[in-house]
């Protein structure tokens, strides 16, 4: 494997895929107005361009690529990595942030002679900055840059959620700010313990200096601790569901599906890349219990929630507990299986959770109100949006065809493989949950009530909405090469 | 008792009070109070390992001196955006509180 402390060709892309959204941002505010529409649906298309070419030159070279900062290797200068994962999630990231831009095109554009609003031109920069901050994280080879990059996150997040004032998403806002600072802040100690134990920050250079010391057990305890929180895990979820409802609904998709998952991104790195070496069972089984109290949580305060957004945020809380089966999964022997079900349930449900945010704004504008118990005979005057509401919800539950079917299928391979058999439990129960909470919306929907819409629906929100369902089932037909990409870079226990 | 162990300790109760304020006070403004002193915990045990972390021969070690300002500047940001929240809430209604109850509507659900 080649050293990681040196560049390697095509490494400036990643330098670009930073650059675009911050430029963007940047020139958003100085025009301002009507133009940062423009900035933000002109950038979005060459970001996914970008993120195809990351990705390309990835799979060509079968080995990450590194570009250093400045052309000072660590641990003097700062390294941008990127690997398979990273690859796919910078893809994945530009494809939600494009349809949420062009989704959100009915809602917060400001067309010649219409008066232009400081929602709108929030909506735009920070839709922007989420997208810079996103990219630093899936790029990010420093500990200390990626709290930066997390912090950036955090501070694009919180205004979309209160862009409309009132009160209420004010609170909400309020405290997903104070959750992800507790967060921050702790991941910041970890940081300082890592650096005064052993002088870099360095992703790579980490992970061959570090060892079973208290010191890192606290550093590492701390930082997850503090990524738990921003990554809304049971039972620190709590300020998720009204943040995440409250927001408009192309802001939610992107918060439900890419923001979580950048802090889970994260932790990620931290046991799979740096502490490899450490013997972590009991803290993987820790995890590993927390997802399934949060899966099992998450999806019976969802079957009993009045309004469709906030089911739709409870089950991103249980979705979330999913992700952290991982830890248990992908460790051992066994670890390829248990770690594409990882990556596949982060795809799956990123896609998933954005379409079912898309169709619950456009059914929210479409009839007036979100109201499960209101929605009967739904169905027949909002065919496209209950058509992608009912496959992504598929997805979610884990039925076949579909990207979320492959997450739960491979995850419970991952456990009969390396004998766990008590995490198919969750894993089979959260399936049904999910089925639960799927037919609660489609069954009053699908009756032979009348109803009246308040607004038609725009045909080109439902088919942005549509076409990422398409994607989360169309995942889960990936081929055995699109998990072999995932594998690239990733230390393996006893492979050098 | 070195003075490194002292300032360690020091940041390490700053940090211990910050966490306790932060969980067990209601009033917002009174947990962001509360994030600062943990903050300020940090940048002091931050101001320890540059001394204890300077083994290329050095008095110092610069490095984390620059994060800590860096981590200052993004404190002081959070609470700059945290201070305009929590007086937006108390422009807008008539209790600041995070208390969830308390804004859920009887007949919620309606999108304006």
């Amino acid at each position: 494997m080649a050293d990681p402390g040196t560049a390697t060709p095509g490494g400036y892309l990643l330098v670009l895929a930073i650059l675009l959204p911050v430029v963007g941002m940047i020139l958003s505010f100085t025009p301002g107005g009507r133009n940062a529409e423009r900035i933000a649906l002109c950038s979005t298309p060459f970001g996914f361009a970008l993120a195809c070419a990351i990705a390309f030159h990835v799979s060509r070279a079968g080995k990450p690529i590194v570009y250093l900062v400045g052309g000072l290797p660590p641990p003097l200068g700062i390294a941008l990595r990127a690997d398979g994962i990273s690859a796919v999630m910078l893809v994945a990231a530009a494809v939600i942030v494009t349809a949420a831009a062009f989704y959100a095109r009915p809602k917060f554009s400001t067309p010649d002679g219409v008066r232009e609003s400081r929602s709108s031109l929030t909506f735009w920069i920070m839709l922007q900055a989420i997208w810079a901050a996103l990219n630093i994280i899936f790029v990010g080879g420093d500990l200390f840059n990626l709290y930066v990059a997390l912090e950036l996150l955090t501070f694009a997040a919180v205004p979309l959620v209160c862009i409309d004032g009132r009160p209420e998403t004010i609170a909400a806002a309020l405290r997903y700010l104070l959750f992800a600072l507790f967060g921050s802040i702790s991941y910041l100690l970890g940081v300082a313990l890592f650096y005064g134990a052993h002088g870099t920050l360095d992703i790579s250079l980490l992970a061959q200096r570090v060892q079973a010391t208290p010191v890192v057990w606290t550093a590492a305890a701390l930082m997850t601790c503090g990524l738990l929180a921003k990554t809304a895990l049971f039972p620190l979820h709590l300020w998720l569901p009204p943040a995440h409802a409250n927001a408009p609904a192309a802001a939610s998709a992107v918060l439900s599906g890419l923001v979580v998952k950048g802090s889970f991104f994260l932790t990620l790195r931290l046991w799979f890349y740096i502490l490899p070496a450490l013997p972590a069972e009991k803290v993987a089984i820790v995890l590993g219990c927390l997802g399934s109290a949060a899966i099992i949580a998450g999806s019976v305060t969802a079957l009993c929630q009045a309004r469709l957004k906030l089911l739709i945020a409870y089950s991103t809380v249980a979705q979330i507990g999913y992700l952290f089966l991982v830890f248990p999964l992908a460790a051992g022997a066994s670890s390829a299986i248990g770690w594409s079900a990882g990556l596949m349930q982060i795809l799956a449900h990123a896609f998933a959770k954005a379409a079912m945010f898309f169709s619950a704004g456009l059914l929210a504008e479409a009839l007036g109100h979100d109201q499960i118990a209101r929605l009967g005979g739904a169905a027949r005057v909002l065919p496209l949006t209950f058509l992608t509401i009912a496959l992504a919800g598929l997805s979610l539950m884990g039925l076949p065809p579909s990207g979320g079917f492959s997450a739960k299928w491979l995850m419970l391979q991952a456990s009969a493989a390396s004998g766990q058999w008590l995490w198919t439990l969750p894993i089979l129960a959260g399936g049904l949950l999910a089925a639960g909470y799927v037919y609660r919306i489609l069954s009053p929907a699908l009756s032979d009530d009348q109803i009246s819409l308040v607004l038609p629906p725009k045909r080109s929100q439902e088919v942005i909405a549509l076409a990422l369902t398409a994607i989360a089932i169309a995942l889960g037909f990936a081929p055995q090469t699109f998990f072999d990409f995932l594998e690239i870079g990733r230390p393996v226990v006893g492979r050098p | 008792m070195t003075p490194s162990v002292l300032a360690g300790l020091t940041g390490a109760a700053l940090v211990g009070f910050g966490l306790y304020g932060l969980i067990l006070h209601p009033h917002p403004l009174r947990k962001l109070l509360a994030f600062n002193l943990i903050g300020s915990g940090v940048f002091l045990v931050f101001g320890i390992v540059a001394r204890r972390g300077a083994a290329a021969g050095l008095r110092f070690d610069p490095v984390p001196q620059a994060m800590v300002i860096t981590g200052i500047v993004v404190a002081f940001a959070a609470s700059a955006i945290a201070v305009a929240l929590i007086l937006r809430l108390s422009a807008e209604s008539s209790h600041v509180t995070l208390d969830p109850e308390v804004w859920t509507k009887p007949n919620g659900g309606d999108t304006k």
